[in-house]
């Protein structure tokens, strides 16, 4: 592999006790472990982090914007899946 | 920072070949503040405009470095090393954030760093300035920086996400860089009268670069129309150079320095401080790489990469044989 080629990584942080990872940013380094050495130093200089996941960008599937109202647009709609649908009386309490 | 509006685009030409009823629907996402994300539709103008942008960002963080590198190891104090040491380390993050925000655009880190390398691409004017003196260093983390969050402030609200998010957490990290740089001018000031005429003389000599910072004036800067509407620029070089010198005018009053600018006066009806008049042809002269440090700058990122080509080389070719033993 020559060093044009340095893959991309994405980068998620688990930021406290209890959060799930979160995506913050990506970086190129060769393997797994250097890309985990480079989002300590890159990503978690001030403590924001307790757990990092180091992810091969090629191995994300990502949905396709134009698709966005086939995927999204039919919940809209869907309103009963939402708790103030429903009218429950004052008298009966917060629920 | 670090955005200055450096070399002209073909923008204007490129526009009119794409569907009109597409650009609309762009231009509506764009004013109903919407965020652009990689994968969505957008003009070749706004695209190009980007990757110029932000990579003249990231570059700018990268040989930003330089200038403060120089002091890490004649600090005058382990406090003041350390600091130094984790800022010039940020300024790193902000590079490799802003390079990672322009490859979402379609453009490689290789591309990048060879357009850098080869002198094709620009960045901002005042790390081509030399660090004289430890002053410089609490001159640069006041001003300079100090210049690049009035920069960078609007640009968190950028329409294109990515870049957005980056100057988000660059300036998270910037309030600290201005900090520690003010804090040196203060003890300088507080210290021996030698000292006191060190920080004058920063002062004296990176005022008037850090007002280059913003770029050209209104009247001559070529990007602003197109920046403006699609929401990648907020405020004009000139209105966010006036709120540089606005907040910088009384700290330097609480130093006991004095800005060398002897038309500096507090304008009662516009509630502004008026400036004097800018050399604008040193700036063009900087930009077009004659300023005192521009051809250091250059040798020193260049031998940093080749130096460091047996580094990146060893570690590929110790991934590629781990993938074989793994296969295997
Ligand atoms: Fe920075
Ligand atoms: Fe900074």
């Amino acid at each position: 592999m020559a060093a044009a080629e340095i893959p991309l990584w994405e980068v998620f942080i688990r930021s406290r006790n209890g959060l799930s990872h979160k995506h913050v940013g990506s970086l190129h380094a060769p393997d797994a472990t250097l890309a985990l050495q480079a989002a300590r130093d890159l990503y978690t200089r001030r403590g924001e982090g307790l757990s990092i996941w180091v992810v091969p960008s090629h191995a994300i599937t990502a949905s396709d914007p134009a698709d966005k109202g086939m995927m999204f647009e039919p919940t809209a709609s869907k309103i009963y899946r939402h708790p103030t649908f429903y009218e429950v009386p004052e008298e009966v309490g917060h629920m | 920072m670090y955005t200055q509006a450096l070399n002209a685009g073909p923008e204007a030409a490129e526009r009119t070949i794409e569907d009109a009823a597409i650009l609309a629907r762009f231009q509506e996402r764009i004013d109903a503040e919407e965020r652009i994300e990689p994968n969505d539709f957008m003009p070749a103008a706004y695209r190009k405009t980007l990757i110029r942008q932000i990579s003249q960002h990231a570059h700018s963080e990268i040989v930003g470095m330089l200038p403060e590198g120089n002091w890490i190891t004649r600090a005058p104090s382990l406090r003041r090393k350390a600091a130094l040491l984790a800022k010039v380390q940020d300024e790193c993050g902000h590079g490799l954030y802003l390079y990672a925000a322009a490859e979402t655009l379609g453009v490689s880190r290789e591309e990048l760093i060879d357009q850098l390398l080869s002198g094709k691409a620009k960045y901002s004017s005042i790390f081509n300035y030399p660090t004289l003196s430890w002053a410089d260093i609490g001159a640069i983390g006041w001003l300079v920086d100090g210049a690049a969050i009035m920069n960078q402030i609007p640009l968190c609200r950028c329409s294109y996400g990515p870049y957005a998010r980056a100057m988000i957490r660059v300036c998270k990290e910037e309030s600290f860089h201005q900090r520690q740089g003010y804090e040196i001018m203060l003890a300088l000031v507080r210290g021996s009268e030698a000292q006191r005429e060190m920080a004058q003389d920063a002062l004296n000599r990176w005022w008037w670069p850090c007002l280059m910072m913003f770029g050209p004036p209104d009247a001559d800067s070529r990007h602003s129309e197109a920046s403006t509407r699609w929401k990648i620029k907020r405020f004009s070089n000139d209105e966010l150079r006036q709120k540089f010198v606005d907040a910088t005018v009384p700290q330097a009053r609480y130093l006991g320095l004095t800005i060398p600018d002897p038309d500096l006066r507090f304008n009662e009806e516009t509630g502004h401080w008026d400036y004097g008049a800018i050399d604008w042809e040193e700036f063009r002269q900087v930009i077009a790489g004659n300023g005192p440090c521009n051809a250091d700058r250059m040798a020193a990122r260049r031998k940093a990469h080749e130096d460091g080509a047996w580094v990146r080389e060893a570690a590929c070719a110790h991934a590629a044989k781990s993938r074989v033993r793994a296969a295997a």
